[in-house]
């Protein structure tokens, strides 16, 4: 389970005091899968880099099955991060020097595990998003949408509780769109917990329960989404 | 973990080659220059004979005059006078100890159709070569009978005993040496100490003499010596008002393996002197010594002032280089943050991304501890050309294995350490910090 309560985050510079989020609260059950929209600016991704422990919050709390994670060192967080954690992100980030094989190995590599465990967790992870037959191949070598499954592949890879997604169809065209959808809508079935960040509100609707996230804090009063109801379109 | 690193370093200067060339560059030309200097240095201050150099002395007496020091600020003769070294190597019979000095001989070669040549020719007692560790590749030298009896005998450096005999077993045979006949006793294997230590009063670094003869067979022919020869008052008279004046040309050496046998010597240096001051001689106050091998080298400053500036300067430029490639490796990083971020998200620690990058740094390093000993090869050769004709040079340029695996390590080290703050900067990147970029 994931629970942020009150959770504020202040960039700052010399001159400049910025509020990114304010008394952001939120509690995300196990298997949900969750959208989180809002407008430019309104704090959707400095949440979500909160949620995956890529930035550190500047108050409140934030608990992470029932841990506190405030409190961890640099290596225990990389280590939730690694274990806990899987991240799709709008520009793919896929590492253009390496092919598809060793770009789903990067996770696994700092788990920690033997060569045979890897190459299965590989394998399987692109037999899920169909990219089998394309290991050796490279980045270039692939289209925006099958980067983005390389993507999801690696995400899972690790087998992590929670997929935190950072509109992960931002750079892709409909029908690749909707292909991912699908995919994450299958992951979620197996029980993994999904956060999409999107600005897309078709996009949203695809998701079990939708926060709106307006000037850092949850919003009240949600934008005219129907969630479930309307699943499955885009 | 560290292969992976490995695979990673080598993607990564595959990718950024112009980049990691420069920094091989850097790195390479460095340790080069800085090796050059090093090598030099390393052949110059040497230990010649490790494994007995803190017990073999040489004996130094002040027999100088009253009104002044043969050095300032109060330096004994570093040589001794006949009278002196004889005396003290027939009183002191219970002690290994060695007089010599250097001279020349003409020899004529067994084909009686060669012309005769010089050589330089070492004057000494029996004990010079198990003293020294001089290695024998026939026979051997001479015993204690041969110095006593005034025996002709002769042992022949390896190049010499290759040039008369052909390399051949030369031990019983006959040479002729300004018109005297020597019995051959022994044939040296290769020997270069290097410092010459035995005898620093020339040149350092020249190689040893090409023939060993008794010191006693030496005086009586009235060898004479092309050492160094210094008086403080002048003698009248021939070659033996010569062997009884105040003149030192004698290097007097002694081996004294322990502390009570240091300290028996020095009690029996002081008794020698104090008699010999009865007689009138030694006016100046006692002052004797005892140097190791390596005090007397450093005494005599085999090692010059200048090349231990020069070896001063090679580092700071060294450190210029590595400068340079920190500065290449840190643009090098910043063009890779978002790599960095990327891998921070998916896991990978401070500590983690640390050791890759100080990984890719040692690969460069190696690379660079390589092109380094190439440049290295290269310097040296250019000294060599450069003072070409002075043999003792060639002696000088010489890289062993000690100095190639020096370079790798010192380019290793070099670029962990010019990798450090890079690297530093590499792992304290935000993950977040680059991921949307597009």
């Amino acid at each position: 389970m994931l629970k942020m309560t009150h959770v504020s985050k202040i960039y700052r510079t010399d001159t400049v005091e910025t509020h990114a989020l304010r008394e952001f609260s939120l509690t995300v059950d196990e298997g949900e899968f969750v959208s989180v929209t809002g407008p430019s600016g309104s704090g959707k991704t400095t949440f979500l880099n909160i949620a995956g422990l890529l930035e550190e919050l500047s108050g409140g709390t934030y608990e992470l099955d029932g841990r506190d994670i405030s409190s961890l060192t640099d290596s225990e967080r990389s280590k939730v991060r690694n274990e806990k954690i899987g991240f799709i992100f709008q520009s793919f980030n896929l590492i253009p020097e390496l092919n598809i094989f060793d770009n789903v190995d990067v996770p696994l590599r700092y788990r920690g595990f033997k060569a045979p465990e890897r190459q299965r967790r590989i394998e399987r992870g692109l037999e899920l998003v169909g990219l089998a037959s394309r290991m050796k191949h490279y980045p270039a070598q692939l289209s925006g949408g099958q980067q983005q499954r390389v993507a999801i592949a690696r995400a899972l890879a690790g087998e992590p509780r929670f997929l935190l997604a950072d509109e992960p169809t931002g750079n892709l065209d409909t029908e690749m769109a909707v292909s991912v959808l699908d995919l994450l809508d299958e992951i979620n079935a197996g029980g993994t917990t999904i956060i999409m960040v999107t600005h897309e509100l078709s996009l949203a609707k695809r998701a079990r329960r939708n926060i709106f996230v307006r000037d850092g804090r949850v919003s009240d009063r949600p934008p005219e989404i129907r969630l479930a109801a309307s699943a499955g379109q885009v | 973990m560290f292969r992976y690193y490995l695979k990673l370093g080598l993607l990564s200067i595959r990718s950024n080659a112009a980049l990691s060339a420069l920094m091989v560059a850097a790195i390479g030309i460095g340790i080069g220059a800085c090796m050059t200097i090093v090598t030099i240095y390393h052949v110059m201050s040497g230990n010649p004979i490790p494994e007995k150099s803190s017990s073999l002395y040489v004996v130094q007496i002040d027999n100088w005059s009253p009104d002044e020091p043969y050095d300032e600020p109060n330096e004994p003769p570093p040589q001794s006078t006949y009278l002196d070294a004889t005396n003290l190597y027939s009183k002191g019979d219970e002690f290994r100890q060695v007089v010599s000095y250097k001279s020349s001989r003409v020899v004529q070669p067994p084909d009686a159709a060669e012309l005769p040549f010089e050589v330089s020719s070492r004057a000494t007692t029996f004990a010079f070569f198990p003293m020294f560790s001089v290695p024998f590749q026939y026979g051997s030298g001479w015993d204690t009978a041969a110095d006593t009896n005034q025996e002709r005998v002769v042992v022949l450096t390896q190049a010499l005993n290759e040039r008369l005999f052909g390399g051949e077993n030369s031990v019983g045979e006959q040479l002729s040496l300004n018109g005297e006949t020597y019995r051959i006793v022994g044939v040296l294997n290769e020997w270069l100490p290097t410092p010459k230590f035995y005898d620093l009063n020339n040149n350092y670094y020249e190689e040893p003499e090409e023939i060993y003869l008794p010191f006693s067979v030496a005086v009586a022919g009235e060898h004479d010596s092309v050492g160094n020869i210094n008086c403080w008052k002048p003698f009248e008279g021939g070659y033996d008002a010569f062997l009884a004046s105040e003149c030192v040309w004698v290097q007097t050496w002694v081996e004294l393996p322990t502390r009570d046998d240091k300290a028996r010597y020095e009690q029996f240096l002081a008794s020698y002197v104090e008699e010999q001051k009865t007689f009138g001689r030694f006016p100046r106050p006692l002052n004797n010594r005892l140097s190791d091998v390596l005090e007397w080298m450093d005494i005599n400053h085999v090692v010059d002032d200048d090349v231990s500036v020069l070896l001063g300067l090679a580092f700071l430029f060294l450190i210029v280089c590595l400068l340079n490639t920190a500065g290449l490796l840190l643009a090098k990083v910043m063009r890779r943050t978002k790599d960095i971020s990327l891998r921070r998200a998916l896991g990978a620690s401070k500590r983690t991304l640390f050791g890759q990058y100080i990984i890719e740094a040692g690969i460069i390093g190696v690379a660079g501890g390589v092109l380094g000993i190439a440049m290295t090869w290269l310097g040296l050769r250019g000294i060599e050309h450069i003072f070409t004709g002075m043999d003792f040079v060639q002696r000088l340029v010489v890289m062993d294995w000690s100095m190639v695996m020096l370079a790798v390590v010192l380019a290793l080290v070099s670029a962990i350490a010019a990798a450090l703050y890079p690297t530093w900067r590499a792992a304290n990147v935000t993950p977040a910090s680059q991921l949307r970029i597009q």
